[in-house]
């Protein structure tokens, strides 16, 4: 009896973390699964009668496409920005004295602290106080999106910037090396993966915005925007093929990362 | 939040002599800084005026002292703000709960596996969460297994007693609002817990138990102290977009369930009259939330965090 009780004890915590995975993954399997129904509605909430159609057509709703064209565009825009600019900080921040250290550090951490609607209606009123309610559109979004990612980008490149051995640049230097040979050949190869997964955040929370996106998007419909708008009229199995698409490319992208170390930790 | 406190600079390291004045720092800081001054800071000012403003298209908007957006804010809308700080404070008391027992099982009894299942739990946060949110209507559905399981098990009889749902309809209720909300924003739970779990030393643990302490206070003395920033950084990443949102409230509620995000977007795209009050709204719910998580970091503690 005091056996059974043992075991509960010590696998519960693995039980509680199991039903906490299955939480988070359970919508992604829905979604998955339900980019194969042919829906009996136009809402895609019931399951029907299994069909390769959506998968066949994904841009069967010509709209649909068009909203993820502009997405993805708006996305690498407002990555590369972004990445560019927040790389620029992150690199000030570490490697220089300036003054108003502290005023820099609050204006970094609010963009994070602030709800996203605010965020999104203040810069829409400044729009509309600055160029007019006609200005709201492609470029408008891109300043937004720019914006809240900003600040992830400097978080994550100073982490990296952190982490580094400062001697490494001293011994280049020490070897006759350039400031920018320095810089080239042994500072920014040692920063990439920082640089590299700031890109891949920013690119994620663009890709993803509906908040900010509608309220300074004027006519332009972005992907987030046409899923939520879909809601109201009718929810095509083809936002599920595009949701799937976007997970597998995650996953293939995860397991890229993750089998080389797994096999070297076996073999060690 | 904790790579924003200041870490010693290279120079500082190598103990170089101090830059002279140097114009490099300027010139990398200028085109960041500007773009937030410009499209965060400024925005934020004008939104306050704008708040305060009345007007016509004709006569254009100015500035006339109109307090009158905020008193109605807060007599036509109460249900709205309240909504909006019930549920997201519930929102992050239950990830809280949830996420500490995840990341305390990914940091400790991960082993190998720690990076992949973390991967795992922000993989999610990479497809569009609306989808996601979709994919609950599916699941919650009043047909579905889910619902008609706990309508057996008479669970839906006792959460419509407390008045989470109403008879056995799970969806369109605050109860499926807040589990959206949980759903979404666990990750960002999780990720700072993690980060600070994580790098506990497991040995301190082992000496807990070599002192002779339970598993409850060698948890309660040691791992829960040691990870609190993780505890408040995870809180307040949860707290913030909680607040504001207003995605899971459309989807998964219903119009009683409405929060302060969906009036302003509803003011704000309605006409051009709309945006004053939309923005005095915005200017509440910043300053509310800025006025929270400050009491809240200075309670627990904790204003290096910063």
């Amino acid at each position: 009896m005091t056996k059974t009780f043992d075991w509960i004890k010590a696998h519960t915590l693995g039980f509680v973390a199991i039903l906490i995975f299955i939480f988070l993954i359970a919508p992604n399997l829905v979604m998955l699964a339900f980019s194969f129904n042919q829906p009996a509605n136009k809402y895609n909430f019931v399951w029907h009668k299994f069909s390769l159609n959506a998968w066949k057509n994904p841009c069967a709703s010509a709209d649909m496409c068009t909203s993820i064209k502009l997405s993805v565009t708006i996305a690498v825009i407002a990555m590369i920005v972004a990445t560019a600019l927040g790389t620029m900080v992150a690199f000030a921040m570490m490697r220089y004295r300036f003054k108003a250290r502290t005023f820099l550090n609050v204006l970094l951490f609010l963009p994070m602290a602030a709800p996203e609607v605010t965020m999104g209606i203040t810069l829409m009123t400044f729009f509309y106080n600055t160029t007019g309610s006609n200005s709201l559109g492609f470029w408008t979004i891109i300043i937004a999106h720019v914006m809240f990612s900003l600040s992830y980008v400097v978080v994550t490149v100073k982490a990296r910037l952190a982490g580094m051995d400062p001697t490494l640049e001293k011994a280049a230097a020490d070897l006759y090396a350039t400031p920018v040979q320095t810089f080239r050949r042994v500072t920014l190869p040692l920063v990439m993966p920082g640089i590299l997964a700031a890109a891949l955040l920013s690119f994620a929370l663009s890709i993803d915005d509906y908040i900010i996106t509608v309220l300074t998007a004027g006519n332009e419909v972005t992907f987030p925007m046409y899923v939520y708008a879909s809601f109201q009229h009718s929810v095509p199995a083809q936002i599920d093929v595009i949701g799937s698409t976007m997970l597998l490319i995650t996953l293939a992208g995860i397991a890229f990362a993750q089998v080389p170390q797994i096999i070297k930790t076996r073999r060690a | 939040m904790t790579t924003l406190t200041e870490a010693p600079l290279a120079s500082e390291v190598l103990g170089e002599p101090k830059k002279r004045r140097n114009l490099l720092p300027y010139i990398l800081l200028a085109p960041g800084v500007l773009w937030l001054v410009i499209f965060f800071l400024i925005p934020i000012i004008t939104a306050v005026s704008a708040s305060i403003q009345t007007g016509s298209l004709d006569m254009g908007f100015k500035v006339t002292w109109n307090w009158a957006n905020y008193s109605s804010t807060f007599s036509t809308y109460n249900t709205e703000v309240v909504h909006s700080l019930i549920y997201s404070v519930a929102c992050t008391v239950i990830c809280l709960a949830l996420g500490y027992p995840l990341a305390y099982f990914i940091a400790f009894r991960g082993g190998k596996w720690k990076n992949l299942l973390m991967a795992l739990v922000i993989a999610p946060a990479f497809t569009s969460f609306l989808i996601r949110t979709i994919a609950w209507e599916t699941i919650l559905s009043d047909h579905g297994t889910v619902v008609r399981i706990m309508t057996d098990l008479k669970i839906t009889n006792l959460m419509d007693h407390l008045g989470l749902i109403t008879g056995n309809h799970v969806l369109n209720s605050p109860f499926s609002v807040v589990f959206g909300m949980v759903y979404n924003f666990l990750p960002f739970t999780v990720l700072p817990l993690y980060t600070s779990l994580e790098k506990i030393d497991p040995r301190l643990h082992e000496a807990g138990r070599d002192l002779y302490c339970s598993g409850y206070r060698t948890w309660r003395y040691v791992t829960w102290p040691l990870s609190l920033p993780g505890v408040i950084a995870g809180t307040l990443l949860t707290f913030i977009p909680a607040v504001g949102d207003y995605i899971n409230a459309y989807m998964l509620g219903s119009p009683n369930t409405q929060v302060i995000g969906q009036v302003i977007e509803n003011e704000a795209l309605r006409d051009v009259f709309g945006y004053p009050i939309a923005s005095a709204m915005g200017v509440i719910l910043t300053f509310g939330t800025l006025a929270i998580v400050l009491a809240y970091v200075k309670k627990a503690g904790s204003e290096d965090l910063l």
